[in-house]
């Protein structure tokens, strides 16, 4: 490992680096036994409590709640991207009368917190607590995938847009054949960390009492006795972690991919004066 | 080999075990009780009553997170007093308990999902009040519950509501007993998502008590009596339960009166309230009397 | 309308208590996340590897599991708080610190090569290097980002409201209850005061931003 920031270690630093790193290993392993050995000594590690997973009607609830958790994602996502990519044309709109009151509505979705925009369309719409739960995701997170493309559009060289003009394309062609495209593939790495905040999102969801994993195993906790809302809250919390993590390591994927595909892109395309030597 | 396998299945018998312990623990939650269907019932033509039958099915709105009165199974199904009580009422109009389609209603959307009609009737510890009788109709009541105080075994400084003033007593954000024990009683309110969620700042001793309905607060005394205990038996409200259904349905609203009378001659009140909330408050409740209005 | 301006009281302590939150663990948040970007770029693995950890897992853990853990876990361990607030904010700025650390750490990234080189050409240490070259333009170009995350962290405050805390949205939920018949004017009223906080920030947000483009 080098950097720029700093000389490569000599064999003294490496000793000193060691010896830092292991000590603060055995610090931090310290740390997590004795929260261990304190959970242990009130009980929360006996096998009776745990032996709960050996039941399939738990498995179904909590199979339940996995389920509730991606379907509300997985809706919201849909309606959400499409009207993120609707709201940031109007954003960027050359008419002053949409431009503005779009950017107004922006900046309130932008800054409301989504519990009330989940529990304001629960009581004052009256719907179900999917449909409040959809609602409140979709609102805020197409706000911000506007702000992310219309980031990714502001990002791409000026001559995109002014070749597009130029070859006598409107202004609206030009954004959406041209400057569209080319900001959603550069930002889709940031579009994919925010589909990983909307996943998480969902577990807001408790406010308007819709049954996502975090609920699921509430009311589960509740149903069997305060003794098991440990067990069950550790296997929500591991189960909720795995699933984000495989979004967020597809966001890395595909960021890898993409910058391979630029480089490889950019290599066909030689620059008068830098060819390379063949 | 042998020796381990044996192991594992003893292991799983402790564990199936452990859990049936927990489940009955829970207040006679394995009663999947179904109450005799009538055969053919004949109502009125065009009453609600007519539509339900002949529709053959009934949606109930119930709460899924209140311990003995209606809370989720681990079979996904709702059990408790209140879901009793609804059985009962679509057993009267013959309709089978697998025919009734139970939804969650939480406070906040009781009054909307009458109103729009997304639930036929809703019973679901919902007090009677002045304030919502303007929005919808209400049959019975046919519980009375009441506020109390639920605190530590070794507390003995909060015996009545006015001991906890400027104390901090922990309820569930946004409902009515929050409301009573600040503004009536000058308690600090730690608000809570549910209930259930006040026990471990109450173990903790981060907060003096944890306020809501009595039968409620009986539920978690029942499962831990070595840890938490009632401040005292009186109540300081009055919380009469009614069953929510659309407003200025006089025949239906009456009809349910009937029936709740009927129970209560009949003995399926008491069995209702046997299988479920009297596995942990024994004293058996009378049926309040009904509020014909 | 009316419920607005009778409830103000309520509306006012909710408001201070929800500022408190968003400022004290903003303030924690920024230094524990400039210290976690820092450690993400030094010289000894085991700072690199605990910080890129830490990130990656708070990072993909809810905000509600992380309040569970600091408001009902971390008691058990024997932390107890008198009050409330501290777990939530326990809560919050861990959780806003791993979003600050990447933003940082993508600041970092963002100040060119040559910056790092000049500087230990002329001899600097790794710490000179990042607290005095370094960070300082890659602070420049991160704030707007950073305030974006403030402004998250407002609104990630209202959780606090399910854990044991009574701020602005948690005094929303009582109003609503109390005032059944005005339920959207109850909200209208808390999303008002959340906008006097956040609107601000977006502004603010929006203007460093042009400067800094122009900057460059």
């Amino acid at each position: 490992m080098s950097s720029v920031l700093y000389d490569v270690p000599g064999p003294k630093a490496r000793r000193v680096s060691l010896i830092g790193s292991v000590i603060g290993i055995i610090l931090i392993a310290a740390v997590v036994a004795v929260a261990v050995m304190t959970l242990a000594q009130q009980g929360i590690f006996e096998s009776q409590r745990w032996a709960i997973f050996s039941q399939a009607d738990v498995w179904n609830l909590i199979a339940n709640g996995i389920g509730a958790t991606l379907s509300a994602a997985a809706v919201a996502a849909v309606i959400a991207f499409p009207l993120g990519l609707l709201l940031c044309l109007m954003r960027i709109s050359d008419i002053a009368w949409i431009r503005v009151p779009t950017r107004i509505v922006l900046e309130f979705l932008r800054g409301m917190p989504v519990v009330l925009m989940m529990l304001f369309v629960l009581l004052v719409f009256a719907t179900s607590s999917f449909i409040a739960v959809v609602a409140g995701l979709v609102l805020y997170n197409s706000a911000i995938f506007a702000e992310i493309i219309r980031a990714g559009i502001q990002s791409l060289p000026k001559g995109q847009r002014e070749a597009g003009l130029a070859i006598g394309l409107t202004s609206f062609q030009s954004r959406l054949t041209i400057e569209l495209p080319q900001a959603i593939r550069r930002m889709l790495p940031s579009l994919v960390a925010q589909l990983v905040v909307l996943l998480k999102d969902t577990s807001l969801g408790y406010i308007v009492a819709y049954g996502e994993l975090l609920r699921a195993v509430q009311v589960m906790a509740d149903f069997l006795g305060p003794q098991y809302l440990f067990p069950v809250f550790f296997v929500a919390a591991a189960i909720y972690i795995a699933i984000n993590l495989a979004v967020s390591r597809l966001a890395i994927w595909i960021e890898k991919r993409g910058s391979k595909k630029a480089a490889g892109g950019t290599a066909h395309v030689p620059v008068a004066g830098t060819a390379p030597a063949k | 080999m042998k020796a381990f396998l044996t192991r594992r299945k003893s292991l799983l018998v402790a564990a199936s075990a452990a859990l049936a312990l927990s489940l009955s623990a829970c207040g006679g939650s394995s009663s999947t009780s179904n109450p005799p269907v009538a055969e053919k019932p004949s109502f009125a033509a065009d009453s609600t009553m007519a539509k339900l039958s002949s529709a053959g099915k009934i949606t109930i709105g119930t709460k899924f997170d209140q311990p003995l009165f209606g809370q989720k199974g681990l079979d996904g199904k709702p059990v408790g007093f209140d879901v009793e009580i609804g059985k009962l009422l679509a057993a009267k109009l013959g309709i089978p308990a697998d025919k009734i389609e139970w939804v969650e209603t939480v406070s906040a959307n009781r009054e909307q999902f009458i109103k729009q009609g997304k639930v036929d009737l809703i019973v679901a510890t919902y007090t009677i009040s002045d304030k919502r009788k303007t929005e919808v109709d209400f049959a019975g009541p046919y519980y009375e519950a009441g506020q109390a105080l639920m605190v530590n075994k070794d507390n003995s400084s909060i015996t009545k509501p006015e001991d906890v003033k400027g104390k901090k007593v922990c309820s569930v954000t946004g409902s009515t007993p929050a409301s009573t024990i600040v503004e009536k009683y000058g308690a600090v309110l730690v608000p809570a998502a549910t209930y259930s969620a006040c026990l471990e700042p109450l173990r903790n001793k981060q907060v003096e008590a944890v306020t809501t309905d009595n039968v409620i607060l009986a539920g978690f005394v029942n499962k831990e009596p070595d840890a938490f205990k009632l401040a005292s038996d009186e109540t300081f409200t009055k919380e009469p339960y009614g069953i929510g259904l659309k407003k200025d349905d006089k025949v239906f609203r009456s009809w349910i009166n009937d029936q709740l009378e009927a129970f209560d001659k009949d003995g399926s009140y008491k069995k209702a309230w046997e299988a479920t909330a009297g596995a942990v408050i024994k004293t058996a409740p009378k049926l309040p009397a009904i509020d014909r209005y | 309308m009316d419920v607005i301006i009778e409830s103000l009281p309520q509306y006012w302590d909710g408001f201070l208590r929800t500022l408190f939150l968003a400022v004290v663990s903003g303030i924690i948040a920024l230094v524990f996340g400039t210290l976690l970007a820092a450690a993400r770029v030094s010289p000894i693995a085991a700072l690199r590897g605990f910080s890129m950890a830490y990130v990656e897992v708070v990072r993909n853990t809810p905000l509600t599991i992380a309040f569970f853990f600091a408001a009902v876990v971390l008691p058990r361990l024997g932390v107890t708080f008198e009050q409330f607030e501290i777990a939530a904010i326990i809560a919050l700025s861990a959780y806003t610190a791993a979003f600050i650390a990447e933003a940082v750490r993508s600041g970092v990234n963002s100040v060119p090569v040559g910056q790092a080189e000049a500087a230990r050409s002329i001899g600097m240490k790794f710490g000179q290097v990042l607290s005095l070259i370094i960070l300082p333009q890659a602070l420049r170009t991160v704030i707007p980002p950073l305030i974006n995350i403030l402004i998250a962290l407002v609104k990630n405050s209202s959780v606090a409201g399910a854990f044991y805390v009574l701020e602005l949205f948690g005094y929303g939920k009582q109003l609503a209850n109390d005032h059944g018949d005005a339920v959207m004017w109850v909200l209208v009223g808390v999303a008002f005061f959340y906008l006097l906080i956040t609107v601000p920030l977006g502004y603010l947000a929006n203007v460093v931003e042009r400067k800094v483009a122009i900057a460059r």
